[in-house]
């Protein structure tokens, strides 16, 4: 294939008769439905690209065997290799599930096809009409079975699996759907292996009219049964993109967008040829890509993937993170100045650079995460958090609710880069218009009847995926109230002298 | 005797690393044989081959930090550390305490303790032992605790002195001030005398003293491996007689009057300057001497921005508390290393001064005197100060009092209930520490 071709060559040497198992942790990729696939797609394409670029010498490490399993086809025993040994043939460790076969079939005809093998794959023709339901429950109980068997499978090729990466939309039949029910599959199954979810929010003008139903019915098991949801707007990715191409075509002379920047993919930046989606899930899969960085590669401060709900999630079902990226883009500079690093870390708390529409400025942080890659040390972190401190309300509790990690690796094209996780109460505005949006349609039952239809739906099942929801919106409300009352240090206690 | 060092977590085995390498170069540089073997033989074995090796365990719960940690002592070409005395897995202990004390701990009890074995095999006679890790993260805190409760159960004559890194005040790892309360009061009980250096302070020494522009952990390291260089290497005690103290750990504990209410140890070192202006600098024992008791009595752990105006509260006031002694810092003992030239000219009768100690110890039982005319890691002379005094008091008091505010709400509590530490035993481990808190407040009176 062309990413592994120039780059990981195979070759006919003899493997190292000692076969190590890897020391570090695996992550497992589940990608549902058309955005979830679209998504996983690009996140493959850019995490091969990035192992290419700091993998030089061709040989499979620790950092690959995270998210890759190198097998050799012409090896009996299902052709598993061992870390240290040459790359043969990288095999995505994803899931990939579908209930129509189009995206899918575009994948395994294009570039990617051979990190993917046929029994990683899940598909069906008839697709699930942009209703939950269907997905949920119909496709749900009869791939269940299926399902299991194929992430059991996966997750065997791992001798210490981590974490279930999955992504879907929510707007959509198949990924709010089915995706939401191989969550609750993973819990059963795989109760300790942490379960992160992306989730891409439906914009108001969404051309799936049931978008609103979807999206509240999975809500409510993304609340009950995820780690982590990082929810992801469409609208703030056409925002980010369009500004980026603002960028690269309104640029003064002099200054270009870099080909390799993190929101283009391998046929140069922003062309014509791409997929419509395709900046968007750039954008998306970069997300990923940061996020996981500090557990493949090295750091002078480590932040390990069972870290994030461990610092991030005060109490379990306010596991909503939203994700910020900075810089979206780096100017043709080489030798960045320090302004532009502190730069950096102010963008991140900006309106503009969040995925989803919200100010978290002029919301409260339960908690905060700066995962930083490249040339970054403490001391500018430090610098950073001081100075942004004062502008940033913290819960009265966790009024230093700050996670930090150093990864040296910094991502392809730049010197240093920056992802942000916040524990933030902006997420509720984005929630209660979705509330809005569902009432008007439940109000006047509208296309309910589809769902009703369906084999164990109940209009119970819509009641409660609103209570839940709204019992969410209320804890956000709660922690918005103590914005405004100075709350005083708690009594200590007293002891016996 | 020998000391084996137990690295533990990421922060331990970074530190421990520079450490190692500090003492190594000391050894190898001071050019005097006497110093050299006894230098060598607390913290080195000579391999068959010749070869220098640390005596130290390396844990971690994941791989990353100890491979790069021995690539990089292999690198030094002066010494490494053994090929098998290092313990890593997977999955690190997630910044979860108990993750790192209900779980990994237990479950890797015997091949922890077995590679502990190993080295204690390798010594002719056993000090002690310095588990070295930070309070913030879950392997380290969690793992190390549970590991200094094993050193206790298994070597119960064994001096065991903890190597503490606090964080940085504005929070790196959110949930660090409820590993920091569990650690530290557990850790209490086990630990013969607690020894910390706070990120916050060490990083000041690194931007104002040594003024480094871009100050990385490894340049943080540096200067805490320095600060216990100074300690930990080889000196005369007024009971060695004239050779090298044996005992290291021993006589530190006594010298500092540990007591299990009073276990916390601070560090401070003068100069401490960048290596490029030390050629150009003199030093004066009476100058350096006289900087240091005020760091000291006005609780400031640089040479720069000290306060002069803090002065011990006068004797005739009955110790009472004083309007200047919310500033002043109350000591129950101090220790004081010089190293270089003319070290046995040093007047140090400021620091045997009774009005800087606590009344309840006469002032020749506080204080305690160490030398070594070798000079330490590239300065003429230096000056390290071990004080058991009130330094730790606020941060201390910060620490709990932010996870009390958080405990409160109950924030993160179902995270380490999950792995079987209940809201009792923060309970109690608040209680404990509050104690101690009380007991360093009452120093002054
Ligand atoms: N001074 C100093 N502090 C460090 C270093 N590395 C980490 N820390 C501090 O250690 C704390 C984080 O703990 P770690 O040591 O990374 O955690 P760990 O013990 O490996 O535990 P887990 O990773 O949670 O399993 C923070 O306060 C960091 O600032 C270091 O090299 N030097
Ligand atoms: N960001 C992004 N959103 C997508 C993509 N494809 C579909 N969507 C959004 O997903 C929703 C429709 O769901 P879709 O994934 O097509 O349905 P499914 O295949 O039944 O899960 C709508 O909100 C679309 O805007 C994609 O590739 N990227
Ligand atoms: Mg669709
Ligand atoms: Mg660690």
């Amino acid at each position: 294939m062309s990413i592994l071709g120039t780059n990981f060559n195979s070759y006919d040497l003899a493997e190292p008769t000692v076969c190590v198992a890897g020391a570090m942790t695996q992550s497992v990729v589940v990608q549902v439905g058309q955005c979830g696939n679209q998504v996983g797609c690009r996140f493959w394409d850019l995490a091969l690209r990035e192992h290419a670029h700091v993998n030089k010498r061709g040989l499979y490490d620790e950092a690959l065997s995270s998210f890759f399993r190198n097998v050799d086809s012409r090896k009996s025993n299902s052709g598993a290799c061992c870390v240290g040994g040459r790359i043969q043939r990288l095999k995505a460790r994803a899931v990939l599930i579908d209930m129509e076969e189009g995206v899918v079939n575009g994948i395994l005809q294009g570039p990617l096809r051979e990190v993917f093998d046929s029994a990683q794959l899940l598909t069906d023709v008839s697709g699930s009409g942009n209703n939950w339901a269907v997905a949920h429950l119909t496709y749900g109980s009869a791939y269940r079975e299926s399902i299991v068997n194929t992430l059991r499978k996966t997750a065997e090729h791992c001798d210490c699996l981590q974490c279930f990466f999955l992504i879907h939309s929510m707007g959509g039949g198949t990924g709010s759907g089915l995706g939401t029910r191989v969550l609750s599959l993973l819990e059963e199954e795989f109760p300790d292996v942490c379960r992160i979810v992306t989730a891409m929010y439906p914009s108001a003008e969404d051309d799936v009219i049931t978008s609103p139903y979807n999206s509240v019915l999975a809500m409510r098991e993304l609340t009950e049964h995820a780690d982590c949801v990082l929810p992801v707007e469409n609208q703030s990715l056409v925002d980010i993109v369009n500004k980026i191409s603002l960028m690269s075509h309104g640029a003064k002379p002099g200054c270009v967008l870099k080909k390799d920047c993190t929101v283009t993919s391998g046929h140069g930046s922003l062309s014509p040829t791409e997929k419509p989606f395709d900046a968007m899930n750039n954008i998306v899969a970069n997300l990923l890509l940061n996020m996981t960085s500090s557990a493949r590669f090295e750091g002078s401060l480590n932040m390990d993937l069972n870290e994030i709900a461990m610092n991030l999630v005060p109490f379990p079902r306010l596991h909503y993170l939203v994700p910020s990226l900075t810089p979206l883009y780096t100017l043709a500079d080489v030798n960045i100045p320090t302004r532009r690093l502190d730069q950096m870390f102010s963008d991140a708390f900006s309106k503009d650079h969040q995925l989803i529409r919200a100010d978290p400025k002029h919301s409260l942080y339960l908690a905060c995460a700066l995962m930083v890659r490249g040339n970054v040390q403490v001391s500018d972190l430090r610098r950073n958090i001081e100075r942004l401190r004062p502008s940033l309300p913290f819960v009265s509790w966790n009024q230093e609710g700050w996670k930090t990690g150093l990864c040296s690796v910094p991502p392809v094209g730049h010197s240093h880069s920056l992802l942000a996780l916040a524990n933030n109460t902006c997420v509720k505005p984005t929630f209660m218009e979705l509330r809005e949006r569902f009432t008007k349609l439940y109000r006047k039952k509208a296309h309910l009847h589809h769902y009703l239809h369906v084999d164990g739906m109940e209009q119970s099942i819509f009641s409660e995926a609103l209570s839940s929801l709204d019992a969410l919106i209320d804890e956000y409300h709660q922690l918005d109230a103590t914005k405004a009352r100075l709350t005083p240090d708690a009594p200590r206690l007293s002891i016996a002298r | 005797m020998s000391v084996v060092t137990v690295q533990l977590g990421q922060c331990g085995n970074q530190v421990g690393r520079e450490l190692f390498d500090v003492m190594c170069s000391d050894a190898q540089d001071a050019g005097r044989k006497t110093h050299s073997t006894a230098g060598w033989e607390r913290f080195f074995r000579h391999t068959t081959q010749g070869d220098l090796e640390a005596r130290a365990v390396l844990i971690d719960m994941e791989p990353k930090v100890i491979n790069h940690s021995m690539s990089r002592a292999a690198k030094s070409g002066r010494w490494r550390y053994g090929e098998t005395s290092h313990f890593s897995q997977k999955q690190g202990s997630g910044n979860n305490w108990a993750s790192g004390y209900c779980v990994h701990g237990p479950r890797h009890r015997d091949a922890v303790e077995e590679l502990v074995r190993r080295e204690v095999e390798h010594c002719d006679m056993l000090a002690g032992f310095i588990p070295m890790m930070s309070v913030a993260g879950g392997t380290g805190s969690g793992v190390g605790t549970f590991v200094t409760q094993c050193l206790r159960d298994i070597y119960p004559s064994a001096f065991v002195l903890n190597h503490l890194t606090w964080p940085y005040g504005t929070g790196e790892v959110i949930v660090q001030n409820y590993n920091s309360v569990l650690t530290l009061a557990h850790l209490y009980q086990l630990s013969d005398a607690i020894l910390v250096h706070e990120n916050d302070t060490v990083h000041r020494i690194c931007s104002q003293l040594l003024k480094i522009k871009q100050i990385s952990f490894s340049d943080i390291n540096r200067v805490i491996a320095h600060q216990l260089g100074g300690v930990l290497q080889p000196a005369l005690t007024p009971d060695s007689c004239g050779a090298y103290s044996r005992n290291p750990l021993g006589e530190l504990v006594g010298a500092l009057a540990c007591h299990p209410e009073y276990k916390l140890l601070s560090v401070s070192t003068i100069p401490q300057m960048a290596s490029s202006s030390i050629a150009f600098s003199t030093f004066s024992w009476p100058a350096l001497l006289k900087h240091l008791r005020q760091m000291l009595i006005s609780n400031t752990k640089m040479e720069e921005g000290i306060d002069w105006q803090v002065r011990p509260p006068p004797a005739s006031a009955g110790r009472t508390r004083t309007l200047t002694a919310g500033s002043f810092n109350t000591s129950l003992a101090n220790l004081l290393i010089l190293r270089g030239k003319d070290v046995y000219s040093a007047e140090t009768g400021g620091f045997g001064d009774s009005a800087i100690y606590t009344s309840w110890l006469p002032p020749d039982e506080a204080f305690s005197l160490w030398k070594s005319p070798v000079p330490f890691n590239k300065y003429e002379k230096s000056a390290t100060l071990v004080s058991n005094s009130q330094a730790l008091l606020r941060p201390l008091d910060d620490m709990v009092r932010k996870a009390w505010n958080m405990f409160a709400s109950r924030a993160y509590i179902h995270q380490y209930v999950k792995f079987g530490i209940s809201e009792e035993d923060f309970l109690d481990s608040f209680t404990s520490l509050e104690q101690v808190i009380s007991s360093y407040t009452q120093l002054q009176c």
